[in-house]
């Protein structure tokens, strides 16, 4: 899969007046979720998991291990794998690494008794389908890339 | 939240940019930023380097610089070294922050003389790999690996108001074709065009709802401004312009966490008018109307649409013009497409090909905004307060070389910056003194 990379003294010219060169760039990150990691977790595991904050006694879908009106600490709280649409979009052009999934259809989720969304991709619905208010259940990857695209949502029942 | 009374006033007293466009192959950001600020002190001849007191310079993005301290490179290229300076970076409100931190320095008394630049270089990458850059401005644990994208987060926000007022895809078409045709007398822009309702939504579709023509381009760009304080203003300036309002706010970095609670008033306002409303949603920029409310209340302002004479705002979507004219409450909330739709934004002596009900109520981006000049995000905050600063000194046509830009009479006017899903905002009132 990986294409051998260019040697750096490769030199490619673009331009010449003025000189213009290619100059690639890629890095490799050791990157932890700390501790939002129980959420990425609890997706393998097909749980969605929010922060619940027990003095504000608010739920956030999103996770925040601190609750953002009080300061205090929240503690994991599996929200519902159902919900509806707050709103949606279809992307037919995207940031580079997403292009070749275009279209897709972004959806922001709400669930009851949540307070926040949560931001996903929508799945087996085609675009003249999606509606606001649409109900949508989650769906998890049976092969983890411990991602948030772990998980997606799909119309509840398909028209 | 206390209010903060500015005494003595902060004027600006010289700007200078650089046309923006797609590509400046033959100069780099140093050169760009060298070419404005040579602008900016030819207007102020008297102003000799030694009165400078320092700089602060602002760019958005390391990964299209691909080279970190940049702004100190300007800084040396410039000859202000060893003077104060610093980078300010806030997503795209970059440059509206960049220029309130020159004020903050001249407020606080720290210096008499300070250069806010700005700078852009956005054509090192192609537009799709640009576009992945911008979204890294987005949680890169939850929002970017979803298929990060800021087009197709701005489309979710505008479906939302659309869903809650009525906001029709054809309003938002109207500002395309009010500012795409006020930069066909803006030689600085990049993209003067005379469209149609119809082109705008039949051109490519990006994200539903929003087009191509919805939606700002890439560009290379260099803006500067030079602020200054009373006594330094009297001495060195030709024509200085007070800034006399200064505010911003903030909001979650991921949209999805926005509350749903109550608007904050302004004075014209009362809560019954928004008894149904939950607020600020994705619909809402709450940093949007924090940043005008501090602003207002520092500049005395409490009817915004009677007393501004015009506004130069981030309308990187179209859609985001509509919500803001709300958060600046120059309309209700739910009140924005009818705003633009009745032609209150429109300048009155422009011919748009379009009927409109009440033209020049109160202009909106004469300069053709961000969707017609370009968007080099460090650059693009400055260049609304040069535009602002030409309009309030009546110099358009002198800059211009023609005067249709020029609203008459302008005696104050307001710049608005604007980052990420509305995570930081800017709100800057400058007047004629
Ligand atoms: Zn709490």
């Amino acid at each position: 899969m990986k294409r051998r990379s260019r040697k750096s003294s490769e030199t490619v010219l673009y331009g010449l007046d003025p000189l213009i060169i290619r100059d690639p760039y890629e890095i490799v990150y050791r990157h932890s979720y700390a501790q939002d990691s129980p959420f990425f977790a609890g997706l393998t595991k097909g749980k969605l998991l929010g922060s619940h904050c027990p003095k504000c006694r608010v739920t956030y879908a999103t996770p925040r291990s601190h609750c953002y009106r009080c300061g205090g600490a929240t503690k994991w709280r599996a929200i519902p794998k159902q919900g509806t649409i707050h709103t949606y979009t279809t992307c037919y052009y995207g940031g580079e690494a997403f292009l070749d999934e275009t279209p897709f259809i972004l959806v922001l989720v709400a669930f009851e008794g949540v307070e926040t969304l949560f931001l996903s991709r929508l799945i087996g619905a085609r675009p003249e389908e999606v509606r606001i208010g649409m109900e949508v259940a989650a769906r998890f990857s049976s092969t983890p890339s411990f991602r948030v695209t772990d998980v997606w949502f799909e119309p509840k029942a398909r028209p | 939240m206390p209010s903060i009374k500015t005494d003595p006033r902060v004027y600006m007293i010289a700007g200078g940019i650089t046309p923006f466009k797609k590509r400046y192959d033959d100069k780099d950001f140093r050169l760009m930023v060298k070419e404005a600020y040579d602008m900016a002190l030819a207007e102020v001849p008297r102003l000799t380097p030694d009165r400078i007191d320092g700089a602060v310079g602002s760019y958005f993005s390391d990964h299209f610089t691909r080279q970190l301290k940049a702004a100190s490179m300007v800084q040396d290229y410039l000859g202000l070294c060893p003077k104060p300076s610093k980078r300010i970076e806030g997503g795209g409100a970059t440059g509206g922050l960049c220029f309130q931190s020159a004020w903050e320095a001249v407020a606080s008394g720290r210096m008499s003389v300070c250069v806010a630049f700005g700078f852009e270089t956005m054509s090192r990458v192609n537009t799709w790999k640009g576009n992945e850059f911008i979204a890294l401005a987005s949680d890169t644990n939850f929002d970017f690996p979803v298929g990060g994208f800021y087009t197709g987060y701005y489309a979710m926000m505008v479906r939302r108001h659309m869903h809650e007022f009525g906001t029709t895809a054809e309003q938002m078409a109207l500002v395309s074709v009010k500012n795409h045709a006020n930069a066909l007398y803006n030689p600085f822009a990049q993209k003067p065009r005379r469209l149609t309702v119809q082109e705008v939504r039949s051109s490519l579709m990006v994200a539903d709802p929003l087009t191509m023509l919805d939606i700002c381009t890439m560009s290379d760009g260099a803006a500067v401004c030079i602020l200054a304080d009373e006594k330094s203003a009297e001495r060195f300036g030709r024509d200085p312009i007070a800034i006399t309002g200064v505010g911003s706010g903030s909001d979650t970095m991921r949209m999805a966490d926005r509350p749903h609670g109550k608007v904050p008033l302004l004075p014209h306002e009362r809560a019954a008018d928004y008894r149904h409303l939950k607020y600020p949603g994705v619909h809402s920029f709450r940093g949007g109307r924090m940043a005008a409310k501090l602003a207002y209340e520092m500049a005395g302002i409490t009817r915004p649409l009677e007393e501004l004479d015009f506004i130069e705002l981030h309308d990187a979507y179209t859609s985001s013009e509509i919500q803001t004219y709300e958060d600046l409450g120059l309309c209700k909330y739910g009140e924005g497409g009818k705003f633009v739709e009745d032609g209150h934004p429109f300048l009155s002596n422009v011919d748009y090909g379009l009927k409109l009900a009440n033209p020049g109520t109160l202009p909106v981006n004469p300069s053709g905004g961000l969707l017609a000049c370009g968007h080099p995000v460090g650059a693009t905050g400055l260049m609304q307060a040069v535009f602002a600063y030409w309009q309030l000194q009546g110099s358009i046509k002198k800059h211009m070389k023609k005067e249709t830009l020029q609203v008459w009479n302008a005696k104050r006017g307001l710049i608005h910056s604007h980052a990420g899903t509305g995570t930081y905002i800017t709100v800057t009132v400058m007047e004629k003194p």
